[in-house]
């Protein structure tokens, strides 16, 4: 790989940032202030899609600015894997700052400058995760993330949502702590923490304390990662704005957290390292069992957002299980979820928030015959759906398909099952909601009337982009070749 | 410039007499005269660092005698380092001080000015000096200072300064009983000098005394847990620019003679490896830690609140250097750099606050973040400082303690440092929340809402920045500064 040096990585992050700024000080000026919002979200899609062209033909654009320690630099890289996260996060912004405006206008939310400022960090910081080339670096914009998000949580400022805050701060500080130790650790054992594919932990020290810190990094990710026992502050933030949950809670924050585990899992440790150590029976266990009981969970919940909180936690953990197989299609499966699960788990958002803004409903056993009066917005969920419960064309069945071989290649068949059942628990809690919507009748609910189109359009781009990456993985953005270098290049590296 | 070590103090002596005569003429004249002292402090500490760094450590000896008969001053980047740090707090504070002292206490203004000078005199003599017992005559100097400046404020002010007097005092003698019994085993006082005939007295009886007396006195000075409860009352009822000024300075000029004292009089070898002093402040600091902050997590006075943390925070650098390695040693020297920042911003917003709405009480802070937006904005950042949320500059003392107590292997210390960090975010969180989320108090609704005036808002909004800027530019500290100081650690 040819390293090459630009600033373009330090300029994605830099500009939503600068945006926030301006966000700030157009604040009195709420048109001029979502300009800002809606040009930092272009600007930072292009300019990290102009990058993707010299990723494809094997360069690794980076730049590394100063010593944040001794030793130490704040540096950037559009690796592969960096691209699919920061590709998927900052597409995905721009149908979610339209999708915003739409959602907080039409509610008439409170004190917007806030939230869409906090938004363009939050969005920084994700970039930031996505381009770090080393633990300190990762860490500083894991933690801004965390800090910048919490605004949001509290957004409705009601003794819920400060509740929620609170939780929310307990867990991922904690969690931050935690992360903070496997960091120092890794470093005083092993030098600058960079990250090289394949690992450099091998010898560093001896297989019991590299067990500590492989957990210690399971654990302090896993929080944002949702993995349970870890995950129960998720729930309890879809208290914040619905285009925050969209976002943030099914693909920025929580994609972090898993983002984070295939870093350490792929670039610290190595996949053959992760396996000496004895490190995957636990990690599969605790995935294994949050695939199974959020599946059940999402089951029984009545409010929307809730169900879709659930469901996120299961599929984060998709994603890790991918990750924590070692086997070569399990890392493509899960690395494609990354992107594919945002895709189908924001349109559901992006639903759930577009009745509540139309039709002020909120629970599923509300939605009798809301098809009639949103046939468009439920045609996107219903497509979703399908994808999540990963039946083909759609995304989610590569996704699976892929995580499937995984478990095969590595002999886990137990992990074949789960992910059959999970499959099915997932038609079984997310079906109903567009049968009832479709194939019942109400009294509330005759007229055609769907919701601003700032909101409906990026509910239906986002289905849309389910369904494309199901027909043709490699469109638009070459998400499925970054992915196979990336798989490439960690499981034939040093170990 | 070999009178460079001596320049510092002796200038703002000087300006402290300038002020209290101009004052007596004009009253305004006074605090001009004063102002002009602090700035004159400025250029020539970060000069004196500066040439230090380049040209190495600057000695003088005073009247010409040599030592070990003469008081040496030793001008070395840990002195220099320290100095600079006293040098800009005094600076910003003064700047802040005279808006704020004259809403507060108007009728102390003149005599406030001449003493804030001393103590910066006093201050910034302890860094200089190497004799142990100028050090002394500094120390006293700037405790006396410190405690006609604490007694001005209203209320139980004077009372809770007395109680200070008392127990500094007996520091104070504490300390120089145990110089007295170094004098008299090693028949000297300057420092390089008593370091060079220590080593064949560590089995001394008397030597043990004198280490434990002086790590007495100091951790008192420095309310070192459990020697800490004077700390709280002395900083909440003194006026605003007071405590702005000593929290960010007193206790960590004490904690640096700790250091001194354990680099170059006793030795590491001596304090870390022959008898376990070094270990049990680190394990005294642990328990401060944690005590305060969870008292600070009790307190509804916003200032009773900040002492507490200030006795947990400066627990940091007692904790770093009971690691005894060059990172844990680099973490406490730059948290003392970083709290300055951090605290000394933290009060100098409570005296915003105090200015615009009249009261310290949590209840009060409520809706603020709309009614002093510039001040509670820089409170956030300081707030996240104090957390340890990177990039400020909090985050780095953190990050370096975390590294100095997994190098020692002292899992303990690294479980109470993050813990730490989640106790302060809970205290700093519960303020923070207050500020953004609820409506304004009623009796807050009807004040003038507005931040501070400019010569307030702006020593604020600096320290402030500097919380980001030290934490973004900390290696180049690290690597320059502090690693020429604790790489005397790692050799032994």
């Amino acid at each position: 790989m040819d390293t090459l040096v630009s600033t373009g990585p330090l300029a994605a992050i830099a500009v939503s940032l600068v945006a926030a700024g301006l966000i700030v000080l157009s604040g009195k000026r709420p048109n001029v202030r979502e300009g800002v919002t809606i040009l930092a979200a272009l600007l930072k899609f292009g300019i990290v899609l102009s990058l993707l062209p010299r990723v494809l033909v094997g360069q690794t654009p980076e730049v590394a600015l100063f010593e944040i320690s001794p030793g130490i630099s704040l540096a950037l890289r559009a690796d592969p894997l960096g691209m699919l996260f920061a590709l998927s996060a900052s597409f995905l912004w721009v149908l979610t700052s339209f999708y915003s405006i739409g959602y907080m206008r039409g509610l008439g939310e409170h004190k917007q400058t806030r939230y869409f400022a906090s938004f363009a960090v939050c969005m920084s910081a994700t970039i930031g995760i996505a381009f770090a080339a080393n633990l300190l670096t990762l860490f500083l914009f894991y933690e801004v993330l965390t800090i910048a998000t919490y605004p949001l949580v509290v957004h409705k400022e009601t003794p819920e949502a400060m509740a929620a805050g609170r939780k929310y701060l307990a867990y991922l500080l904690t969690g931050g702590v935690v992360l903070l130790l496997a960091v120092a650790w890794t470093v005083a054992v092993a030098g600058s923490g960079e990250f090289v594919p394949g690992g450099f932990l091998r010898g560093a020290a001896d297989h019991g304390a590299l067990l500590a810190v492989f957990l210690l990094f399971f654990l302090g990710f896993g929080v944002k990662g949702a993995v349970m026992p870890l995950h129960s502050w998720l729930p309890s933030a879809m208290v914040a704005p619905t285009p925050v949950s969209a976002l943030l809670h099914a693909v920025a924050v929580v994609k972090a957290g898993v983002f984070g585990i295939a870093r350490v899992v792929g670039f610290v440790f190595g996949p053959d390292l992760v396996g000496d150590i004895g490190a995957v029976p636990l990690a599969s266990l605790l995935v294994g069992a949050t695939i199974l009981i959020s599946s059940l969970l999402a089951l029984r919940q009545d409010n929307l957002k809730l169900r879709l909180a659930y469901s996120t936690i299961g599929h984060l953990s998709y994603i890790v299980m991918g990750v924590v197989l070692l086997a070569p299609s399990a890392w493509t499966g899960g690395l494609f979820h990354i992107v594919t699960h945002g895709a189908m788990k924001i349109t559901l958002f992006f639903v759930a928030g577009a009745i509540y803004v139309k039709a002020h409903v909120e629970r599923v056993s509300e939605l009798d015959g809301l098809g009639r009066q949103m046939p468009l917005t439920l045609a996107a969920f219903a497509l979703a759906s399908l994808g999540l419960a990963g039946l083909p064309p759609i995304a989610g069945f590569l996704s699976k398909w892929y995580l499937a071989q995984g478990t095969v290649e590595s002999g886990e068949m137990v992990f074949l099952a789960l992910l059959l059942l999970s499959g099915l628990l997932n038609a079984a809690y997310l079906f109903p909601i567009p049968i009832r919507a479709f194939l019942l009748t109400s009294e509330r609910f005759r007229r055609f009337d769907e919701a601003h189109v700032l909101m409906l359009a990026p509910i239906l781009l986002a289905g849309a982009l389910s369904l494309l990456l199901g027909l043709a993985p490699n469109a638009l953005f070459h998400f499925f070749t970054l992915i196979s270098r990336t798989a490439a290049s960690v499981m034939g590296g040093g170990g | 410039m070999n009178q460079l070590p001596l320049l510092l103090p002796v200038s703002f002596l000087l300006f402290s007499v300038i002020s209290v005569l101009a004052g007596i003429w004009r009253r305004d004249l006074g605090y001009l005269a004063a102002l002009v002292g602090a700035a004159a402090g400025v250029p020539l500490a970060i000069w004196g660092l500066f040439r230090v760094l380049s040209q190495g450590t600057v000695r003088y000896h005073l009247g010409g005698w040599p030592p070990p008969f003469g008081i040496e001053y030793v001008l070395d980047p840990l002195a220099a380092f320290m100095a600079s740090i006293i040098a800009a707090i005094g600076l910003l504070v003064l700047v802040y001080a005279r808006r704020s002292i004259d809403h507060e206490v108007p009728e102390k203004a003149p005599l406030l000015y001449p003493v804030a000078l001393l103590l910066l005199a006093g201050l910034t003599g302890i860094v200089v000096t190497g004799d142990l017992f100028n050090l002394f005559v500094f120390l006293e100097i700037a405790s006396l200072s410190a405690y006609a400046l604490l007694a001005s404020g209203r209320g139980l002010a004077p009372l809770a300064a007395f109680r200070y007097l008392i127990l500094g005092t007996m520091a104070g003698s504490f300390y120089l009983l145990g110089v007295g019994f170094i004098y008299f085993s090693t028949g000297s006082l300057n420092m390089a000098d008593v370091a060079e005939r220590m080593p064949p007295l560590y089995e001394s009886r008397v030597l043990l005394a004198a280490a434990v007396l002086m790590v007495l006195g100091l951790g008192l000075k420095m309310a070192l847990f459990p020697l800490h409860p004077w700390l709280p009352d002395a900083y909440t009822y003194a006026p605003s620019a007071v405590t702005g000024l000593i929290a960010p300075l007193m206790t960590k000029v004490a904690g640096y003679v700790l250091i001194r004292l354990f680099l170059d009089v006793f030795g590491p070898s001596y304090l870390r490896d022959t008898v376990p002093v070094i270990a049990a402040i680190g394990w005294l600091a642990a328990g401060g830690i944690v005590v305060g902050s969870v008292m600070a997590i009790a307190q509804r006075d916003f200032r009773r609140m900040l002492a507490y943390s200030s006795v947990s925070q400066v627990a940091y650098v007692a904790l770093g250097l009971g690691l005894g390695n060059p990172v844990g040693l680099i973490g406490a020297l730059l948290h003392i750099l970083n709290h300055a920042f951090m605290k000394g911003c933290l009060f100098l917003v409570a005296g915003g606050v105090r200015y615009r709405v009249g009261v310290w009480d949590l209840p009060h802070f409520a809706g603020l973040g709309r009614h002093m937006p510039w001040t509670m904005a820089a409170f956030t950042v300081a707030a996240l400082g104090m957390i340890g949320i990177p990039p400020t500059a909090g985050f780095f003392s953190k990050w370096y303690l975390v590294q100095g107590g997994i190098a020692a292997g002292n899992w303990a210390f690294v479980a109470i440092i993050l813990a730490s960090s989640l106790l302060t975010a809970v205290y700093f969180f519960r303020v923070l929340e207050r500020v953004y989320t609820s409506p304004l108090s009623p009796e807050v609704a009807t004040s003038r809402g507005s931040d501070p005036p400019p010569g307030m808002l702006g020593p604020i909004l600096i320290l402030a920045g500097g919380v980001l800027v030290l934490g973004i530019i900390n290696s180049i500290i690290v690597t320059q500064v502090l690693e020429k100081v604790a790489s005397s650690l790692s050799g032994s």
